[in-house]
C-alpha cells in the first residue's frame, strides 16, 4: 500500500513561505512526478513527505494514518537522493543492507534480500566494491537497491538523474519506469526536467512558487494546459505565446500555439513572416519565424524542408489547437 | 603548467633550504647527540660533534634517578585521557552544530572559542584553591579535567570543520533507512569522519603533552608529567648536560614522531579552519 | 533546515559541552573577580576581609606591574616580528622546488613539538650558558669574550627561545597559504611585466595578508601567557627584567601567597587578553560565513 494524502500543507522558513497552502492526493501504485522550475518548492514538498522537514501546518496521511509527527524512519518510505548519499565507508553489499540492519533483520535474511535486489539491478558483480569505485549509473542503482530492499510503501526520488550524462539519463529513466511497472509501488519523483516528467509519470504535478499549477496525466497537461505557466513549462520546444493585438483578436489576453500546430507555406496563410534561425535535427526541423505584429514564433516541420534564412513564409495556426488564456493566466474554454 | 626549473637554480635553493632547515633543527639534533656523550665529553671544549664514544649510560641514569617511565606514563594518561574525554563530549556537540545549525550556532561557536582566549593565569588561583580543597591537586584526574576543558573548544572546532565537509544528505539517507540518532552517529558519521577525528586526536594529544602552565602549577611529585619532570632539571644540582639531554630527548621524542605525522592537520586545527 | 525532533536532539547533544565550558568560564572567573576585592593571603587563612579597589591600587601602582606590562609587550612584539618576517622568508624559500623538500619541511617544523620546558632548558644550558654553552665556545673561537645571555639580556634571550618555538608555526601557516595561491595569477602578473619583487609585493603579500593576521592573532593569545620558558630560565629576573604579566600574577599569588593581589592581576590580564581576542574572533567569525 502506498496512498499519500497531503491536507492543507504549509511550510515556511522564518518569514519565507515556501509552500503557502497545498492539498494533494497520491493513489497507491501511482508514478507521480513533481515538476517545476528550481526554487518552486518541489524538493521541499518531497522532504516534507519524507519527514526530513516538519510541516508548518497541515497534515500528511500515509495509508489513512496521520503521519505528520512520525519520524522519517517510521514512515515506511524510501528515498533516493540527488547525490545518491551512499555510505562511502561501506561496501555496496553493506550499503544495500543498511536499512535491513537498522530494522534488526538477521544476517541470513539480510543477505538473501540484498542478493535479490542486486540481481534485479545488475549489481551482483559489484557487491564487494566501495561506492567510490563505481560509475555514476552504478551508484544510482545502489541507491535504488538500498531503497527497494526495504519494501517501502512508496519511493521518493529527489532529482536522481541530474548528476548523470545525457545517454545514461535516458537508460536510467527507462530502468526506473520498468522498476515501477514490476514493483507496482507508489513512486514520487522530483525533477526540473519536463521530458522526464512527460516520459515517466502516470500523473504530473506542476509546481510554481509553492503552489500546484495543475495536476494531470502527461498528455492531458500537454493538450489542455490549465494556464500560461503550465503551457509554457510542458512541451519542448516551448509553446509559442502571443500577446497583444493578435491575441485580442481571438478574444484572449494571451494566445498559445505549439510549434507543431503551425502550418508552413511558401504561398499564403494567416501570418506572413521572415525565416531566421533554423535547427535541423534530421527527423524534424525547427524554424524561428519573425511575424510582424505577432512576434517571433517557433515552427516545427517533419523531416527536411527547403526553406532558408531570409525567405518569406506564411504560417497558419491549426484552429482546434489554439490555446486562449485570460489576463489572469487561466485557460479560457 | 609548472615550468622546468634550471638544475643550477634548484641546486642553489636546495643548498640554502637544507642549511636553514638544519640550522633550525640544530638545537634538537645537538640535544640528541649530547645525550649519547659522557658528561665530560658533553662540556668538552671545543665541542665534539661526532668523534665521541657513544654511550647509553645517561638514559639508564635518568630512568634510575628520576623514574622517567612514571612521568612518561603520567603524560600519556593526561594527554590521551583529556583528548579522549574531550572527543566524547565534542563529537555530539560538533554533530549538532554542523548538521542541525540554528540561528545561534555561530554565536555558540564563537563563544566557545572565546573561552580558549581566557588567559590561564586569570583563573589560576580559583582552580588551585578548588583543587586543593577537593583533593585534586597533584592528581592525574585533576589534570585530565583541566586539560579537557582548555582544549575542548579546539576539539569542537576542529571536528566542526571536518563534519561540515560531510554532505548532510548521507545522514538524511541514514535517517530514512531507519537509523536512530545513536546509529546515525555510530555507524555513519563516525566512520566517515575517521580521518578528521584522528587528526583532531593527534593535535590535541600534542597540545596536551606540551601544556606547561597547568601541569607545572597543579602537580608536585605524584602526577607530574614530562613537562614537570624536565623542569626539575633546571635546579643547579641537575646541571649535567648529558643527562639533561637524555631526559629532554626522552620527553620530546614520542611527540616529535606524532607531530610529524600531523603536520598537515596542524595548520587547520590551530587556525580554527581559517587557513586550510 | 531540520525537524523539531532533530533540533531537540541537537540541543541535548550540545548541552554537555556548553554547560562544561560555561562552568569552566563562570565559576573560576567570578571567584577571581571576588578574590580581587579581598585582602586574602594563603598564609593567614580566615583573615579575609573586603578591601574594595585596594588590591587594584596596589597592583596598578606597583612598579613591577609596569615592568611586567612593558616586558609582556616586548615579548609578544619581539616574537611576532621575528616569526612573521622569518616565517614569510622561510615560506618563500620552502615553496621553491628543491631536492628533499619533505625532509626539510619536517626539520623546520620540529621545534614546534618540543615542550616549552625542554626548549627553554636546552637553550639556557647548552647554548646560552656563558661557560660551556655552544655560543660561548663560538665566541671564544673567534676571540670574543663569551656573553652571559640570561644575565645581561634576559628578555631578549627569552624572546629568541620563544621565537624559535613559534617560527615553525608561522612558517607552516604562511607556507600553506602561499601554496593556495593560484599560479596563474603569478603567471598573469609576469605577462604584465611584473618582476619578482613586484610579484611579491603586489600579488603574494596581499594573498598572505589574511594568513599573517591569523598568525598574529593566534600567536598573541599564546604569547600573552608565556610562563614555562620564564620559570625555568630566569625565574622572572634579574629583578623584574624578564617578568611578564602572567609570571607576575603567578609570583604574587603562589610565591607570595597574596591571593587578593594576584587575582587583581588576573583580572587585568583577562581584560588585556580580551582586547586581542575581540579582533581574532572577528577574523574567524567572518570566515564562518564563507
Amino acid at each position: 500500500m502506498g496512498q499519500i494524502v497531503l491536507k492543507q500543507i504549509t511550510k515556511s522558513f522564518g518569514t519565507v513561505h515556501v509552500i503557502p497552502c497545498l492539498d494533494l492526493e497520491i493513489d497507491d501504485g501511482e508514478f507521480v512526478v513533481f515538476v517545476g522550475p528550481s526554487g518552486c518548492g518541489k524538493s521541499t514538498l518531497l522532504r516534507l513527505i519524507a519527514g526530513l522537514e516538519d510541516v508548518s501546518s497541515g497534515h500528511i496521511e500515509i495509508d489513512g494514518r496521520d503521519a505528520t509527527a512520525v519520524p522519517p524512519a517510521k514512515r515506511g518510505l524510501a528515498m533516493v537522493f540527488q547525490s545518491y548519499a551512499l555510505y562511502p565507508h561501506m561496501s555496496v553489499r553493506n550499503n544495500i543492507a543498511f536499512p535491513l540492519r537498522m530494522a534488526g533483520l538477521d544476517k541470513a535474511a539480510r543477505s538473501a534480500r540484498v542478493e535479490a535486489a542486486a540481481k534485479i539491478l545488475n549489481l551482483t558483480d559489484y557487491l564487494d566494491r566501495r561506492p567510490g569505485q563505481l560509475s555514476g549509473g552504478q551508484r544510482q542503482r545502489v541507491a535504488i537497491g538500498r531503497a527497494i530492499v526495504r519494501e517501502p510503501a512508496a519511493f521518493l526520488f529527489d532529482e536522481p538523474l541530474s548528476n548523470l550524462d545525457a545517454a545514461l539519463r535516458v537508460s536510467m529513466r527507462q530502468e526506473i519506469t520498468e522498476l515501477h511497472q514490476s514493483l507496482k509501488t507508489t513512486m514520487i519523483y522530483v525533477t526540473h526536467d519536463q521530458v522526464e516528467a512527460m516520459t515517466m509519470a502516470d500523473k504530473i504535478v506542476v509546481l510554481n512558487a509553492g503552489r500546484i499549477e495543475q495536476v494531470g496525466t502527461p498528455l492531458a497537461l500537454y493538450a489542455t494546459p490549465a494556464n500560461v505557466f503550465v503551457a509554457g513549462f510542458i512541451g519542448s520546444p516551448r509553446m509559442n505565446l502571443i500577446d497583444g493585438a493578435e491575441a485580442a483578436r481571438h478574444g484572449a489576453a494571451t494566445l498559445g500555439i505549439r510549434p507543431e500546430h503551425l502550418a508552413l507555406s511558401r504561398d499564403d496563410g494567416a501570418w506572413k513572416g521572415v525565416v531566421g534561425l533554423s535547427e535541423h535535427l534530421g527527423s524534424d526541423t525547427f524554424f524561428r519565424v519573425t511575424v510582424d505584429g505577432v512576434g517571433s514564433l517557433t515552427v516545427r516541420q517533419s523531416g527536411e524542408v527547403d526553406v532558408k534564412r531570409g525567405d518569406t513564409v506564411f504560417l497558419t495556426p491549426s484552429a482546434p489547437h489554439l490555446h486562449r488564456f485570460a489576463a489572469t493566466g487561466e485557460a479560457m474554454r | 603548467m609548472a615550468r622546468a626549473v634550471s638544475v643550477r637554480r634548484k641546486a642553489v635553493v636546495t643548498l640554502v633550504a637544507w642549511t636553514v632547515g638544519l640550522a633550525i633543527f640544530f638545537p634538537i639534533l645537538w640535544t640528541i647527540l649530547t645525550s649519547f656523550k659522557t658528561e665530560a665529553q658533553a662540556i668538552a671544549s671545543p665541542p665534539l660533534f661526532f668523534g665521541f664514544d657513544w654511550t647509553l649510560e645517561n638514559y639508564a641514569t635518568v630512568q634510575e634517578r628520576s623514574d622517567y617511565f612514571r612521568h612518561f606514563w603520567n603524560s600519556v594518561v593526561i594527554s590521551f585521557g583529556s583528548t579522549l574525554l574531550g572527543l566524547l563530549i565534542a563529537i555530539p556537540a560538533a554533530w549538532s552544530m554542523a548538521f542541525v545549525p540554528g540561528r545561534r550556532t555561530k554565536d555558540v561557536l564563537m563563544w566557545m572559542l572565546s573561552t580558549k582566549m581566557l588567559p590561564p593565569v586569570g583563573v589560576l588561583i580559583p582552580i588551585y584553591l578548588i583543587f586543593r580543597d577537593t583533593g585534586l591537586l597533584d592528581t592525574r584526574l585533576g589534570l585530565v579535567i583541566v586539560l579537557t576543558l582548555i582544549n575542548l573548544p579546539i576539539i569542537i572546532w576542529m571536528l566542526f570543520t571536518y563534519f561540515k565537509e560531510i554532505p548532510g544528505e548521507i545522514l538524511e539517507a541514514a535517517r530514512m533507512d531507519g537509523a536512530d540518532l545513536r546509529s546515525e552517529i555510530l555507524y555513519v558519521l563516525t566512520p566517515m569522519a575517521v580521518p578528521g577525528i584522528a587528526s583532531t586526536l593527534l593535535l590535541n594529544v600534542i597540545l596536551a603533552w606540551n601544556e606547561a602552565f597547568w601541569t607545572l602549577n597543579l602537580t608536585a611529585a605524584q602526577a607530574a608529567p614530562l613537562t614537570a619532570f624536565i623542569a626539575s632539571y633546571s635546579s643547579p644540582e641537575g646541571l649535567f648536560y648529558a643527562k639533561l639531554s637524555a631526559a629532554s630527548t626522552l620527553a620530546i621524542a614520542p611527540i616529535l614522531v606524532l607531530g610529524w605525522f600531523s603536520q598537515k592537520q596542524l595548520v587547520r586545527g590551530l587556525t580554527f579552519g581559517a587557513v586550510k | 533546515m531540520a525537524t523539531r525532533h532533530a533540533r531537540t536532539a541537537a540541543r541535548i547533544m550540545i548541552s554537555p559541552a556548553v554547560l562544561l565550558l560555561l562552568g569552566w568560564m563562570l565559576v573560576p572567573l567570578s571567584m577571581t573577580v571576588y578574590f580581587s576585592f579581598l585582602r586574602y593571603n594563603l598564609l593567614m587563612p580566615g583573615m579575609e576581609e573586603w578591601t574594595g579597589w585596594l588590591n587594584y591600587e596596589f597592583f596598578l601602582t606597583d612598579p613591577a606591574f609596569f615592568d611586567a606590562i612593558g616586558n609582556t609587550l616586548m615579548l609578544v612584539g619581539g616574537v611576532l616580528l621575528i616569526t612573521i618576517v622569518g616565517g614569510v622568508l622561510l615560506a618563500l624559500l620552502l615553496d621553491q622546488p628543491f631536492w628533499g623538500q619533505g625532509v626539510v619541511r619536517v626539520l623546520v617544523i620540529a621545534p614546534f613539538f618540543v615542550m616549552p620546558t625542554v626548549s627553554a632548558l636546552v637553550w639556557k644550558n647548552m647554548f646560552m650558558n656563558p661557560v660551556s654553552g655552544l655560543f660561548a665556545h663560538a665566541a671564544k673561537a673567534v676571540g670574543l669574550a663569551p656573553f652571559d645571555f640570561l644575565a645581561h639580556a634576559p628578555l631578549l634571550s627569552i624572546i629568541l627561545i620563544v621565537a624559535w618555538q613559534w617560527l615553525p608555526f608561522a612558517t607552516l601557516i604562511l607556507l600553506t597559504a602561499l601554496q593556495s595561491l593560484d599560479s596563474e595569477q603569478l603567471e598573469a602578473a609576469e605577462m604584465d611585466g611584473a618582476n619578482p619583487l613586484n610579484r611579491f609585493v603586489f600579488i603574494m603579500l596581499p594573498h598572505l595578508a589574511r594568513a599573517i593576521t591569523v598568525v598574529i592573532l593566534i600567536q598573541t593569545i599564546f604569547l600573552l601567557s608565556i610562563f614555562a620558558e620564564i620559570l625555568v630560565t630566569t625565574n622572572g629576573g634579574p629583578g623584574t627584567a624578564s617578568t611578564n604579566l602572567t609570571f607576575l600574577v603567578y609570583a604574587q599569588s603562589l610565591l607570595q601567597f597574596d591571593v587578593g593581589g594576584g587575582s587583581a592581576g588576573g583580572v587585568i590580564a583577562i581584560i588585556l587578553a580580551n582586547i586581542v581576542a575581540i579582533f581574532l574572533m572577528r577574523m574567524i567569525g567572518k570566515n564562518l560565513e564563507t
